[in-house]
């Protein structure tokens, strides 16, 4: 079924608005298979709108989208989203080890209780996050990086194939957001991941290409970020603080 | 208090609203946590205040005032579902619409029939003292089918509770479980109407769970535990109205919104002390 061997997203034409003015104007994107690709551009470019039409949750005004070379609605189940804003009361009565089950509605029968290779799946997921010590703690009461980490883990246990994150370390400080990266880079050993960040500078030490989205697809990128770039994206002269591929502290002020 | 346990031995009327009393609770139980960690309270008014249009329709053409409800309660269920669905802001206006829509309905369709003043009072207020034997029966069977339902769906359920656009992206049919969940909101309402009335239902529906809800930390805890409160509540409110002569409905109301401000007060002054020790002691666990 797939359109081209080796593509996992594939994105012709697309535009879509909310009202009277656009979000995004013929945007064309593919992602390759085992590609870790960092989405950046400016507050209201569009990047979390984009997210929204590869996982289905939104439908475009125009062009075509094919995810896993399948429609993206029909694609969903194998993929995992990691979203910016945990969308829950913080109140919630559960556990992390049932938000992290979560993931792993739709895949076995509809009636009835989580089975054993669930919760074995979930298991696995903790560990790899580095979460299970916590898995048994009400969900309100983790930290800003011990929350993203489950919710990592709750995108993780569906075993996709491919994982969308928004953001996952808006909310959470320096030394973890290096750390979470490094968790990622480990799993883009098995999967495709697309994620979104406004923070060009930090990403491109990880990332195996940058695309920069600014209502359209400005660059595309594999090289280094230069100011000419990071200009072109955000229309002012921005002055860049020269990055290292160490995972530093540099940052774009934009 | 003495002289109702004496009571309940003689009359089988006392043992009829107490059985009425539990059977009530068991809905309150599964469905009440629901409601609370939704925050749906005021789509559950909406949906309890509207049966009384199907209630006052029933006794008007002459059916059964139960079945009225039930079938007003699903439709004002859907109704106000869909409200909620298709208009994500300004949709409490348009509940608080039917609300009263439901009730005008209602009050208009009982003053139409002859003799039906006291009817009206009883489906207001309740009327555990007169449970019928067959009514048990219909409670028990709206009890079975809550129970049914949580059982097979309960993971969904969490899932639309908890966070919709994910339960979505996993293949979950969200409206579906949505637009259930709302209906099974709108039979634990008919559940309780003998009980309390259709007034107070809101606060029977969610009184006890969020009582739990403080105490407890995950939803089937706090399921049982809203369980047991609604059981506690109703049979120590009617014991408590039995000897004054006092209308039990109020009374267990009375009660369950007692032990909720307490509850609540109690949490708050474990928190402070909480934090306090949390400054006394700075190098505790992070």
């Amino acid at each position: 079924m797939r359109s081209d061997a080796g593509t996992v997203v594939d994105i012709g034409q697309v535009r879509f608005s909310y009202g009277a003015a656009p979000v995004l104007e013929d945007v064309d994107l593919r992602v390759a298979d085992g590609e870790f690709l960092g989405l950046v551009g400016p507050n209201a470019g569009g990047k979390s709108t984009l997210l929204k039409l590869i996982l289905g949750l939104l439908e475009p005004q125009a062009g075509r989208i094919s995810v896993l070379g399948r429609s993206p609605r029909q694609a969903r189940r194998d993929v995992g989203y990691v979203p910016q804003y945990p969308a829950f009361p913080r109140d919630f009565p559960i556990s992390v080890e049932d938000v992290v089950l979560m993931g792993r509605l739709g895949l076995g029968p509809v009636v009835g209780r989580y089975r054993a290779e669930d919760r074995a799946a979930a298991d696995a997921a903790l560990t790899e996050v580095e979460a299970r010590d916590f898995r048994h703690r009400q969900i309100g009461t983790l930290s800003g990086g011990q929350l993203q980490r489950v919710l990592l883990a709750r995108a993780l246990v569906g075993e996709p194939s491919l994982l969308i994150l928004d953001e996952p370390t808006a909310n959470i400080d320096q030394r973890l957001e290096g750390e979470i990266f490094e968790l990622l880079a480990e799993l883009n050993k098995r999967l495709t991941i697309v994620v979104v960040s406004h923070d060009i500078a930090f990403i491109s030490g990880y990332v195996s290409r940058v695309a920069c989205l600014n209502r359209t697809l400005v660059c595309h990128r594999t090289d280094d970020i230069d100011g000419q770039t990071i200009s072109e994206l955000y229309g002012e002269d921005v002055r860049l603080i020269s990055h290292s591929h160490l995972h530093g502290a540099e940052h774009v002020d934009a | 208090m003495p002289e109702f346990f004496t009571a309940l031995l003689e009359h089988a009327f006392l043992q009829q609203a107490l059985l009425a009393g539990l059977l009530a609770s068991i809905g309150c139980g599964l469905i009440g946590p629901f409601v609370v960690v939704k925050r749906i309270t005021f789509l559950a008014g909406g949906i309890a205040h509207s049966v009384l249009g199907g209630m006052g329709a029933a006794v008007y053409f002459g059916l059964d005032p139960l079945l009225g409800a039930l079938l007003a309660a699903v439709a004002a269920a859907l109704l106000i579902g869909s409200v909620r669905l298709a208009w994500r802001t300004g949709e409490d206006t348009t509940i608080g619409a039917l609300w009263a829509i439901g009730m005008a309905v209602g009050v208009i369709f009982i003053s139409r029939t002859p003799g039906y003043a006291t009817d009206l009072m009883s489906f207001l207020f309740g009327n555990i003292l007169l449970v019928p034997t067959r009514e048990l029966w219909f409670m028990a069977a709206l009890d079975l089918l809550l129970l049914l339902a949580v059982l097979m769906f309960f993971r969904q359920f969490v899932a639309v509770a908890f966070d919709e656009e994910f339960a979505r992206l996993r293949g979950v049919p969200v409206t579906f479980f949505y637009l259930l969940l709302l209906v099974l909101v709108a039979v634990t309402v008919v559940l309780m109407i003998q009980v309390v009335g259709l007034i107070l239902v809101i606060a029977l529906l969610t009184l006890p769970a969020a009582v739990a809800g403080q105490w407890t930390h995950s939803l089937s805890a706090m399921m049982l535990t809203a369980m047991l409160l609604g059981t506690a509540l109703t049979g120590t409110g009617l014991g408590l109205a039995y000897a004054p002569d006092l209308p039990a409905g109020p009374t267990i109301i009375l009660l369950a919104g007692g032990l909720y401000l307490l509850s609540a007060a109690a949490v708050h002054i474990r928190q402070r002390r909480r934090v306090r020790r949390a400054l006394l002691q700075p190098s505790s666990t992070r």
